[in-house]
């Protein structure tokens, strides 16, 4: 082997690496579960509106809304929501489905929470995209895990 | 399994109306033990529907992350007169059904 070769093929050797560093960054726990609803197709930031106390004194019941920006026609609605967390030992929340006579995409509920984290809402819409939102959490007392 | 259930009365066509409705459930997690040491098992409400003279307008499949005595909100057209039927079953296979009815004016 030359040495010119040998120093291009050390200098693409150091270069590669640095490559699939930002694609790798983006998974998540999450992300099976995600998938198992998205099929692969990625999920964009926004149109969704997750509403939940930045603050909760107790896990058990955390009043949680969200809201999603969408005409709900028939050619244009929210098919469902899909509600995850990301420390509860059951990761997949629920999972709300609406239509187009639901005349407006916002759903309430009450969930619990295992400590201090991140809630992520993702609307599946009926032309086939997903979109999401997360909130942050702080839980005092947390839920689940605790024998009360 | 007793539940609360607050639909308007009377709409008017067209009208998005708002469904709310808490049912008494424990939502046990399955993560609990009892008095003396044994762990409870796990029964919650899995799945909720909401029809509208038989047209499923809502559906939710809840899990054990969702809060003791399950409250649900949402929305729905007022399209005619008619029943809202609401159904849900837990784990062990019980099951609730509630009917309210809804006088749509044109």
């Amino acid at each position: 082997m030359r040495r010119r070769d040998f120093l291009a093929g050390a200098a693409g050797l150091v270069a590669l690496p640095a490559l699939p560093q930002a694609a790798r960054a983006q998974v998540t726990p999450l992300d099976p579960h995600l998938w198992a609803i998205t099929k692969g197709v990625p999920v964009s930031k926004g149109r969704v509106r997750l509403e939940l106390p930045q603050l909760a004194d107790n896990g058990n019941s955390v009043a949680m809304k969200v809201s999603v920006d969408s005409p709900m026609t028939a050619n244009d609605h929210v098919k469902g929501i899909h509600l995850f967390s990301d420390r509860n030992p059951v990761t997949h929340m629920a999972s709300f489905h609406l239509g187009p006579r639901a005349g407006k995409a916002e759903v309430s509920s009450r969930v619990r929470l295992a400590g201090s984290q991140r809630v992520t809402a993702v609307a599946q819409f009926s032309d086939g995209s997903f979109w999401s939102d997360t909130a942050e959490v702080v839980v005092t007392l947390s839920a689940c895990l605790d024998e009360s | 399994m007793a539940a609360r259930i607050q639909i308007p009365k009377q709409a008017k066509r067209g009208e998005v109306i708002e469904v709310r409705i808490v049912i008494q459930h424990d939502m046990e997690t399955g993560y609990r033990h009892d008095d003396v040491g044994h762990l409870i098992k796990r029964n919650v409400i899995n799945a909720f529907s909401c029809r509208y003279n038989g047209i499923e307008v809502f559906r939710a499949d809840l899990s054990s992350g969702i809060s003791a005595n399950p409250y649900l909100q949402f929305y729905t057209v007022a399209e005619a007169s008619g029943e809202f039927e609401f159904y849900w079953i837990d784990d062990e296979g019980r099951q609730g059904l509630e009917r309210q009815s809804i006088v749509v004016t044109a």
